[in-house]
């Protein structure tokens, strides 16, 4: 890791701690905040999916699982807010490592280990929605007190400094695995892992060591929604919205890099966003514009831009 | 729409002040922002839609009314916007209103909904009037800033086992067994694991509870169940299409039991169920939300909405009385500040009587209506009647079913 | 708590037959699957038009959804050639993660376009024989979703033998098995997708005329169809026709006799726990091809 690696990252972290200094809108700070959490959580996402190519369904069952956990902990069992959070980020990567050792054990791979992350995450969602722990149907509610030691705080700003700095430390966290040992065996397996296997290295210890990872990073994605919305029912923590939004994000920002999940957690909310104030007095029309704009995206991708830009110039 | 509307009054009215002098000062009144928060895309698109027209109309009334008198005639603007059937989507847009400097917001349907975004209003001390979200949770978090004008989940329940008692002892107690079918969400759980509670108590037999999903592909195996168990009444508390499902089938399979009794049903008071499925429908009773049968208003109201070839549901009343709240807030508030705002409608009495909805006097504690209840309806002859209370009813409760 | 065998008996009768649609469902999803390998997610949506699609037939033009299959899936197999061919083929360029973004924009723009022009009620339709049951011993079973049942056993038998025996099947299967030859040997690659796609489509507009009878549609409906049929895909076979059928038939046994157990919503994840244990114990599902 040289200097120059991190730059971008000192750099998106300097931007993240400025904006609430120069942004007064609470519009654009909760939409910041917002887009970060999902950010996050396809940073989670990212690791095991664009590095370890392993790609997964079922985030929601990581995102809810810390959520939950954090949740719970505070209204039940009167547990400090900080260590609550901790303990849900320590809960999803539990669930990642248990889900990763009976899918990858079994020797799931590809669709067939997406659509059994898929199958868990709704498990987990439809006994969240039965049993006690969880307030069953009627959800969670943690208790709006807005001060720094609840993990709550008054100004949106403040979250937006929490947000940024736990995806900065995602973004380093990546960074480091990028170039570690870890990172490169996990590519391995991504690239051809019966090859990576007659290389020597252990596939299966590799991927549960990336699943575990991806689940805490989501995990705490989950805990930070939870501290901020400060509500929680079975579909908001494990419904498949959030495993789409995981996966959507890195695939349009660029799998596999470590901008990749923000990027495209920000074009995707912006563009989003965007869509809505072509809404008219007909629903459904702002939507409409939104998923052209997604395939779009797809035939001209964030990452090739300036590839086509240049191009372009050049004729 | 309303926006063209105030350039024509006001350019109308600049052009009269050119004229005469006093009209000039009329024609610089400043509109009154109200946010109106709906989900109108995604899972809960048809009560958004429904909610949001409900609102428009009172809103039209007020402004073709001579807006807000005591603002000097000032119309309502409506600021709206489209929750996206999430919570997210919900405080993006509470967010986007405050930018806007509306006086209040007015809707969210769906609890989870209310709740996040009743919170993000609060923090600028923006009033938050809730239509329906039923969750006790949105009125016991001591926001000073939220208001809910209709009844919350304990009222809802704890009247529909009372009515239920009531019109069985009024009946000479033909039903002692019954079924549960619930949604399995806030309400339908909640709702079942009180009248689990509370049935053996008032001499019921529970036979069974079944819960299932929304939406549910398919509800044989409900249907199934009531069939062989034969209870007396059936007591379904679910969204729309489910009960569309499970009556149609307990239609084809000649499941007749003396009583289908709902509880804030999605179908049982929502004319386009009657409409479409007049015999599965008939006599189906519903505890649940419903407009005041004995006001002019109401009738009028749902003229309106049928000429536009929509149907009658509890969305629109509950939404138009809550604007109208808003709007005599207003006047008795005497200017558009959000403080005086909630100060206006934690003082509501009886003297506010332009909402249609059929509570008595209007009291707020803790933001909560206490006068807010459900009644009873019952689908007689193609038509959506009140059986019970008494004093808001239009037609004796046909029960027994017999036949 | 027990049941008596003729409850038991009649929710397994129902399973089967609910689990005939949904597998029927399944057939689109597989042979994509099978042949292009992308995971369609736009599958729930294209449901949904075809469900509108059998609704306007209804009451547009008075035609018996059961009539209207027929020319709804000629329709839709258009429909689903021209969405292969003229949009994801060319956004995606093959690449995995392109189709998923491309049916999943496709998705959203489907399910949107039914909200603007058809608005979000729930719509229904009333048939005379919608109402029909039929006395099989102790149980009672519906007539449309019998006939739903005969149709989809008649639709798979088809296809199983339109891909062994025609030439189009014949190059289909070469495709899945083995694109690049495929292609060396003339058969016209972009071609046969679009073929399969087609196919998968006009699947879809059968099972939805099939539906309309005894079920409903709004601009989500399809979307409550979508899990399931992806978890029948998976069980029976990427791939497999066969596989997608029975695979159909036994998620729909499953999760009648679970609801029954646990109640129709905590007996939902008897579904997703048996998904989970056949693929953990043979992965490629039932009938599926050995990776």
């Amino acid at each position: 890791m040289t200097a120059r690696d991190i730059l971008p990252i000192l750099g998106f972290a300097l931007v993240f701690a400025a904006a609430p200094l120069l942004v007064a809108s609470n519009v654009v700070l909760n939409f910041l905040v917002f887009t970060l959490i999902i950010a996050l959580a396809a940073q989670g996402w990212n690791l095991l999916g664009g590095y370890g190519g392993q790609y997964s369904f079922g985030h929601a069952a990581f995102f809810g699982a810390g959520a939950y956990v954090s949740a719970i902990l505070q209204v039940r069992l009167g547990v400090n807010a900080y260590a609550a959070f901790a303990c849900g980020i320590a809960k999803a990567a539990l669930v990642g490592f248990v889900i990763g050792f009976l899918a990858f054990r079994s020797g799931l791979r590809g669709s067939y280990f997406a659509l059994v992350t898929l199958a868990f995450a709704e498990v987990l969602r439809v006994l969240a929605n039965a049993a006690e722990v969880t307030g069953g149907a009627a959800g969670i509610l943690i208790r709006l007190e807005a001060d720094p030691r609840n993990f709550q705080f008054a100004e949106r700003g403040t979250f937006l400094w929490v947000a940024g700095g736990l995806v900065t430390l995602a973004l380093l966290a990546t960074l480091a695995l990028e170039r570690s040992r870890l990172g490169a065996q996990l590519v391995a397996v991504r690239e051809n892992e019966a090859a990576a296997q007659a290389l020597g290295v252990d596939a299966l210890a590799v991927k549960l060591r990336a699943i575990t990872l991806s689940a805490a990073i989501t995990g705490a994605a989950g805990g930070l929604y939870a501290q901020y919305f400060l509500y929680l029912d079975a579909q908001i923590a494990y419904g498949t919205w959030i495993s789409v939004e995981a996966l959507l994000a890195p695939i349009v920002g660029g799998a596999g890099t470590v901008f990749g999940p923000v990027l495209g957690a920000i074009i995707l909310h912006g563009v989003s966003e965007a869509t809505k104030s072509v809404a008219g007095s007909i629903p459904g029309v702002d939507l409409v514009v939104f998923g052209i704009v997604l395939i779009l995206v797809v035939r001209f991708p964030p990452r090739e831009i300036p590839g086509l830009l240049g191009a372009w110039r050049r004729r | 729409m309303a926006k063209f509307e105030i350039g024509r009054r006001g350019a109308m009215l600049a052009t009269a002040g050119v004229l005469a002098a006093p009209g000039l000062a009329r024609a610089q009144v400043p509109a009154v922002r109200l946010g109106i928060l709906q989900p109108v895309t995604g899972a809960l698109s048809q009560d958004g839609e429904y909610g949001r027209l409900g609102a428009e109309l009172a809103i039209n009334e007020i402004n073709a009314g001579g807006g807000i008198r005591a603002l000097g005639g000032a119309r309502i603007e409506m600021v709206f916007g489209d929750a996206r059937s999430n919570p997210e989507g919900g405080v993006a847009e509470v967010e986007k209103m405050q930018a806007e400097g509306v006086v209040a917001v007015v809707g969210g349907f769906a609890s989870p909904i209310c709740l996040a975004a009743s919170q993000a209003a609060a923090r600028y001390d923006l009033p938050y009037v809730v239509d329906v979200g039923v969750s006790d949770q949105i009125v016991s978090r001591g926001l000073a800033n939220t208001f809910r004008f209709g009844p919350g989940f304990g009222v809802v329940t704890t009247t529909a086992l009372d009515n239920l008692v009531a019109l069985n002892d009024a009946a000479g107690k033909p039903a002692r067994t019954v079924v549960i079918v619930h949604e399995d969400g806030l309400f339908g759980s909640g709702m079942a694991r009180l009248l689990n509670a509370e049935l053996p108590k008032r001499g019921f037999e529970v036979l069974e509870t079944i819960a299932h999903p929304t939406p549910a592909r398919d509800m044989n195996n409900v249907a199934l169940r009531i069939r062989s168990l034969r209870p007396d009444l059936v007591i379904p508390s679910s969204y729309y299409a489910e009960f569309v499902l499970l009556s149609r089938t307990m239609q084809q399979q000649r499941i007749r039991p003396k009583g289908i009794y709902c509880v804030l049903n999605g179908a049982a008071s929502n004319f386009r169920f009657v409409r479409e499925f007049p015999e599965a429908a008939n006599l189906v009773m519903d505890c649940n939300h419903w407009a005041d049968p004995r006001k002019p208003k109401t009738q009028e109201l749902r003229r309106q909405v049928e000429a536009q070839n929509r149907f009658w549901l509890y969305n629109i009343p509950l939404n138009y009385s809550a604007v109208m709240l808003v709007a005599d807030a207003l006047e008795r508030a005497g200017r558009a500040d959000r403080a005086a705002l909630i100060q206006a409608l934690a003082a509501t009495d009886g003297a506010f009587t332009r909402h249609i909805m059929p509570y008595g006097p209007t009291r707020f504690v803790n933001g909560q209506n206490q006068a807010a209840v459900p009644v009873n309806t019952q689908v007689q002859n193609g038509d959506i009647k009140v059986i019970f209370p008494r004093e808001f009813a239009d037609a004796q409760p046909v029960f027994p079913v017999t036949g | 708590m027990g049941f008596p065998p003729e409850i038991l008996l009649e929710a397994a009768l129902n399973g089967l037959l609910t689990g005939a649609v949904y597998g029927l469902v399944a057939l689109g999803l597989t042979l994509v699957y099978g042949v292009l390998h992308i995971i369609n997610f736009a599958h729930g949506a294209l449901l949904t038009a075809a469900m509108y699609a059998a609704y306007v037939a209804r009451t547009a033009f008075g035609l018996d959804p059961y009539v209207a299959a027929l020319p709804l899936a000629g329709l839709f197999f258009l429909l689903g050639y021209a969405v292969q061919r003229l949009v994801i083929g060319p956004a995606s360029r093959g690449r995995d993660e392109n189709i998923l973004l491309v049916t999943l924009g496709l998705s959203i723009i489907i399910e949107n376009t039914m909200l603007a022009l058809f608005r979000s009620d729930t719509r229904s339709i009333d048939l005379p024989y919608a109402m029909e049951v039929v006395a099989f011993g102790p149980t009672l079973l519906s007539w449309p979703r019998l006939v739903g049942f005969g149709a989809t056993i008649l639709v798979a038998l088809l296809l199983f033998l339109l891909m062994s025996a025609t030439a189009t099947g014949k190059a289909i299967r070469a495709v899945a098995k083995e694109r690049t030859g495929a292609a060396l040997v003339g058969i016209d690659v972009a071609h046969i997708y679009a073929v399969t796609f087609g196919i998968g489509t006009a699947c879809l507009a059968i099972a939805a005329a099939l539906l309309l009878p005894s079920f409903y549609v709004s601009p989500r409906v399809g979307n409550a169809f979508v899990l399931v049929a992806f978890t029948i895909v998976v069980l029976g076979g990427m791939g497999s026709v066969i596989g997608a059928l029975l695979g159909g038939l036994i998620i729909g046994v499953v999760e009648s006799l679970s609801g029954l157990y646990l109640g129709d919503s905590l007996g939902q994840i008897g579904i997703f726990l048996i998904f989970i244990l056949v693929l953990l114990v043979r992965p490629t599902g039932l009938f599926g091809a050995r990776a």
